[in-house]
């Protein structure tokens, strides 16, 4: 039911990723200041807004399950947060190496993106603790969407809090005016935005058949134990 | 839904005033940690940025107490089934328990804001004060809604006293950022207001969403 397209989008993705990381290292431009350490930015910056989506979609998914009632819903936005949740690991991770290498510290607290980005990991970490501490599979479900559709609302709650409150130093790569980026960085960056969202719905759809499998599979077994 | 709102304030305010079990905990609280903050700084008198912080994050550590206590008497004596019998909009308990600890958090502050100016403050609260009472009456209201919301969800999970802290304190952040914002100029030495319309301007915000988000999303906790 959820593994159907996902051998032609899991080749989608490795192409595009492929793509991608060949247009990292052989055709965008080194950068003037940073060099070749810049090369993170289109691992980071693309992971960190697929990340987010992924968040705000786990929200999206959650609305459509508490106005439908249908527990597939919960079920979607369970691995659209969990797979962003790895994802956020990531971020954390390349942010560090980035801040290391460009302004000589591992945490810097005066970036307003990078700080909005930890609190909203932590905040999402929350959800596991929460959604298993709750048996009633029914009840598991509710909550679990009740918080997505919460933790969703604060994100951009968080990030505009936060950015208000520090020192604006983080780069804004797309912005109305079109951004500050060159236009064959900006064609690499898009084609890794691309290859990174594929990414994140390759893992979504594996994890979501794998959880479906399995759980068919006990039914399956639990009837096999009642005929027997 | 007003009226039963009403009610089930009066019960909850009335279950406080006989068992004297939240508020003077959380007030007690705000003064350890005052006492904490004093020797874990080693500092005698605070003023600006380290002020404002320490007197918001005691507030925030000691709302978490009174959020996992919200719950405890319909939790432990079925009170929330009586309500889902009765003919009651569910909203009406979302806006009591949040009108109660509103409330709780204003007895709360009547002690530790004036024990706060006396312990550590340096400079004196004189001419801020309304400016704080506007900073204290909104911090309280967005406080009040999300905690009210953690609380229902807290209050059906096996890890209840882990999941309060945990949800509610990055859920406050933004909270804190304003609130500590507006605070820190108040309590500088020649302090006055700076910024104010900003930052209570976002707490504003925050209220409204949060206060919007959890009235909409409190009738699929009670369902059952």
């Amino acid at each position: 039911m959820y593994s159907k397209g996902l051998v032609p989008l899991g080749w989608a993705t490795a192409v595009t990723l492929t793509a991608a990381m060949a247009l990292v290292f052989f055709y965008a431009p080194l950068d003037a200041d940073q060099g070749f350490v810049q090369k993170i930015f289109y691992v980071h910056v693309p992971m960190a807004i697929v990340a987010l989506g992924g968040f705000i979609a786990g929200g999206v998914f959650a609305i459509r399950h508490l106005r439908s009632g249908d527990r597939s819903w919960d079920m979607r936005s369970y691995v659209a947060i969990h797979v962003s949740i790895i994802l956020g690991c990531g971020v954390l991770v390349t942010g560090a190496i980035w801040a290391k290498a460009s302004w000589g510290h591992w945490w810097v607290w005066d970036e307003p993106v990078l700080v909005s980005f930890l609190v909203v990991f932590l905040l999402y970490c929350v959800y596991y603790p929460l959604r298993f501490s709750i048996e009633d599979p029914d009840r598991q479900a509710r909550y679990s969407s009740v918080f997505a559709i919460t933790a969703g609302a604060f994100v951009p709650l968080n990030f505009i809090a936060v950015r208000l409150a520090e020192a604006y130093t983080h780069p804004r790569v797309l912005s109305q005016t079109g951004g500050s980026l060159p236009g064959d960085m900006r064609l690499t960056f898009l084609v890794a935005l691309a290859g990174m969202a594929l990414l994140f719905v390759t893992l979504w759809k594996l994890e979501l058949t794998a959880k479906h499998a399995s759980m068919q599979l006990k039914r399956l077994r639990n009837r096999a134990r009642v005929a027997a | 839904m007003i009226g039963a709102a009403r009610a089930i304030l009066r019960k909850d305010v009335q279950i406080e005033l006989r068992t004297k079990e939240s508020v003077p905990a959380m007030t007690l609280f705000t003064l350890t940690v005052y006492v904490l903050f004093h020797f874990g700084l080693d500092r005698d008198t605070l003023a600006g940025a380290l002020a404002s912080g320490v007197l918001w994050v005691t507030l925030l550590l000691a709302a978490v107490i009174g959020v996992s206590r919200l719950f405890a008497a319909e939790r432990e004596q079925g009170g929330v089934d009586g309500l889902l019998l009765a003919p009651v909009d569910r909203t009406a308990l979302f806006v009591a328990k949040a009108a109660a600890l509103f409330l709780f958090l204003c007895a709360v502050e009547l002690v530790a804001v004036p024990a706060f100016t006396l312990l550590l403050l340096g400079p004196g609260l004189g001419a801020a004060f309304p400016e704080l009472l506007a900073i204290l009456a909104l911090g309280n209201l967005g406080i009040a809604a999300l905690g009210a919301l953690v609380a229902a969800i807290a209050a059906e999970t096996r890890a209840r006293e882990l999941i309060v802290p945990l949800l509610l304190l990055p859920l406050l952040v933004p909270l804190l950022i304003a609130c500590a914002q507006a605070t820190e100029p108040l309590l500088r030495q020649d302090g006055g207001p700076e910024d104010l319309a900003r930052w209570l301007g976002l707490l504003t915000l925050y209220d409204v969403v949060f206060v919007l988000l959890s009235v909409a999303v409190f009738d699929f906790l009670l369902e059952d």
